[in-house]
């Protein structure tokens, strides 16, 4: 009888330097879980972002660029434009795409490139120590926003998938969350789906997740799960914010 | 052919079939160019939506193993400058062409060779140089633009071509280099090219981060032989009328070499003998040359002449060495100084 749960081929046997409770290591497993199942380890390129997954590519056994604080989106546009065959994902952070990259993924995303971004929103800057980020929740501290967000003052978090789909341009943008078992399938179904989309070579697809960071928001794993549920959900709903025809 | 129209196709010429970039006078015409010439050679054109999104446009197809270039002026090259630092770090080979034009801030879209500092020592952050080329004549773009992609891929480090705004400008005959070999390099050693393309296990890994204090040195040391080397093996000058007994040596390079030769021509009608060294490489500048210009007995004084006010001049001064006085002649409005202007200034002397 063969194991039943095994190490993806897409990853590496190296431990990672996430935190405890940390959700980079869930979506890692299931980037590569997907890869394998495609089949298309030998003809991806992923690109990790500055941020607490810059070291993502410590964890794949594929081919990996890096890129600059928010320009993981230009980088993949390269690429395909060049390489149209190959399979190319970003992997980005909330301060990464929605701050400092925003002007990179918007065009991207509008010009249709033919790559995948999994967008990891957890609400803060997690590598640098917790700062407040475009998709900080209202009234949530932050080492940058110690009496809570002040909409007044910085504005509203910005809802990205919602963003990306008011473009004109067809596209595939999901939210998903792996806060529970029950959620993480959909979002694997959702990345394969992502992944299908750009290998028919039909449209750029964005998968954004709804992630924790225990460390950054002072609170235990489960704790984190919790009030990511009950503060984040209800206004980064998942859902399928644009299907292609 | 116009000068940036032939920058253009000299890529082309030389293999490289993927250009990306954004509009800025004065050479917007080489993305018109491609635009149109790029689809018809089956090739890339793609405009970015800013420079800074371009550099990295070329980061991340130089890193999947293909040859690529960007052209630009100054503002978009300082926005450039970003990426170009991250290439360098990651060790892969691109063309930037800069048509200057003056500055600081908007400037003016006027000729100007005002990013002197900012090429040869100044772009982007980190311990890394550019090899810099300064072409004087359409003809010479183009041919320097074929040799930057051998030479980019030779250093796996970003290549770039200077040029004053006249460069881009100005209309010339060329002649483009038959027989221009358009093989690439051995990228599968370290291009993000796909396991399967290169049918091989290991994969690969483009990136500039190395945490580790004792890597990171290392690492800079690998970059620091490579700026040694191309010290070794890439510079590149011209003499002119250095044969003669001459009192005054010019260094000046670009547009601005041309108009010090026909000053040298007038002067030495006049009985006047001016020697010149033009840089053709700015980086690695050709320190020993001017250095032995300098020391001939017979002159006596050392003028870095320029489109800009005083950069090259600091370079000229290092590699004089203090052995004669070095002065500086230069205008940085968009008017290329004239023959007449270098002449009064050579007499002040
Ligand atoms: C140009 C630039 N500015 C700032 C930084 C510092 N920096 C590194 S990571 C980061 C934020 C990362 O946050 P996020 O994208 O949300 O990812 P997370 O760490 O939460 O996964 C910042 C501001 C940088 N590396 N480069
Ligand atoms: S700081 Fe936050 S995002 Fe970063 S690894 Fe720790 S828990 Fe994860």
């Amino acid at each position: 009888m063969g194991k039943t749960f095994q190490k993806p081929e897409a990853l590496t046997d190296q431990i990672t330097h996430y935190c405890p409770g940390c959700t980079h290591g869930i979506i890692h497993r299931l980037i590569a879980e997907v890869i394998d199942e495609l089949g298309i380890r030998g003809r991806t390129v992923g690109i990790a972002p500055v941020g607490c997954a810059v070291l993502a590519y410590n964890y794949f056994s594929f081919d990996f660029q890096e890129a600059a604080h928010g320009r993981a989106p230009a980088m993949a546009t390269g690429i395909k434009r060049v390489r149209p065959d190959l399979m190319v994902f970003t992997y980005q952070g909330d301060g990464d795409l929605a701050s400092i990259g925003m002007g990179e993924i918007i065009h991207a995303a509008n010009r249709g490139e033919k790559f995948t971004t999994i967008f990891v929103n957890n609400a803060v800057y997690g590598m640098t120590g917790g700062q407040m980020a475009p998709t900080t929740m209202p009234e949530q501290r932050t080492t940058t926003s110690p009496f809570g967000r002040d909409v007044e003052d910085v504005g509203m978090p910005i809802k990205v998938a919602e963003l990306i789909a008011a473009l004109q341009t067809p596209a595939y943008v999901v939210r998903r969350t792996v806060l529970k078992p029950k959620y993480i399938n959909k979002a694997k179904k959702a990345i394969k789906q992502a992944f299908t989309y750009q290998l028919e070579g039909k449209c750029f697809s964005f998968v954004e997740i709804v992630s924790t960071c225990p460390t950054n928001w002072g609170l235990t794993p489960l704790e984190s799960i919790k009030w990511a549920e009950e503060k984040m959900l209800p206004y980064y709903e998942p859902g399928d914010y644009k299907i292609p025809d | 052919m116009k000068g940036n129209e032939a920058i253009g196709e000299a890529a082309i010429r030389a293999g490289c079939l993927n250009y990306f970039a954004y509009p800025i006078t004065p050479q917007s015409e080489v993305a018109e160019y491609l635009s149109k010439r790029m689809p018809e050679a089956g090739g890339v054109f793609l405009q970015g939506e800013s420079e800074v999104a371009v550099s990295y446009m070329i980061f991340g197809a130089a890193a999947a193993g293909a040859r690529v270039f960007t052209t630009s002026s100054s503002p978009g090259i300082s926005l450039m400058s970003e990426g170009i630092s991250y290439i360098a770090g990651a060790q892969c080979p691109a063309v930037f062409v800069n048509i200057m034009r003056g500055g600081p801030g908007l400037g003016g879209i006027l000729p100007s060779q005002a990013d002197y500092l900012q090429a040869t020592k100044g772009i982007g952050h980190g311990d890394f140089r550019l090899l810099v080329m300064a072409p004087a004549s359409v003809q010479e773009a183009v041919e320097m633009v074929m040799e930057a992609f051998p030479l980019a891929e030779k250093y796996r480090n970003p290549v770039m071509i200077l040029g004053d705004g006249l460069i881009g400008q100005m209309m010339e005959p060329v002649e483009f280099p038959e027989n221009f070999s358009v093989e690439p390099s051995n990228k599968d050693e370290w291009a993000t090219n796909g396991m399967d393309t290169r049918k091989s296990d290991q994969r690969n890994l483009v990136k500039s981060l190395f945490l580790d204090p004792e890597m990171l040195n290392s690492h800079n040391n690998v970059l620091r032989e490579k700026y040694e080397r191309m010290k070794r093996e890439e510079i590149r000058f011209e003499n002119y009328n250095t044969d003669s007994d001459y009192n005054v040596l010019l260094v000046s390079y670009g547009t601005m070499s041309r108009v010090c030769r026909t000053a040298i021509d007038q002067l030495k009608s006049e009985g006047f003998e001016v020697g010149m060294i033009r840089p053709l490489t700015l980086y690695p500048f050709p320190e020993k040359a001017v250095e032995d210009a300098a020391s001939k007995e017979s002159c006596t004084s050392v003028a870095s002449i320029e489109m800009s006010m005083g950069q090259m001049v600091e370079d000229v001064e290092r590699s004089v060495r203090g052995k004669k006085p070095v002065q500086w002649f230069g205008k940085c409005g968009g008017e290329v100084p004239t023959p007449e202007e270098v002449i009064e200034f050579i007499k002040s002397l």
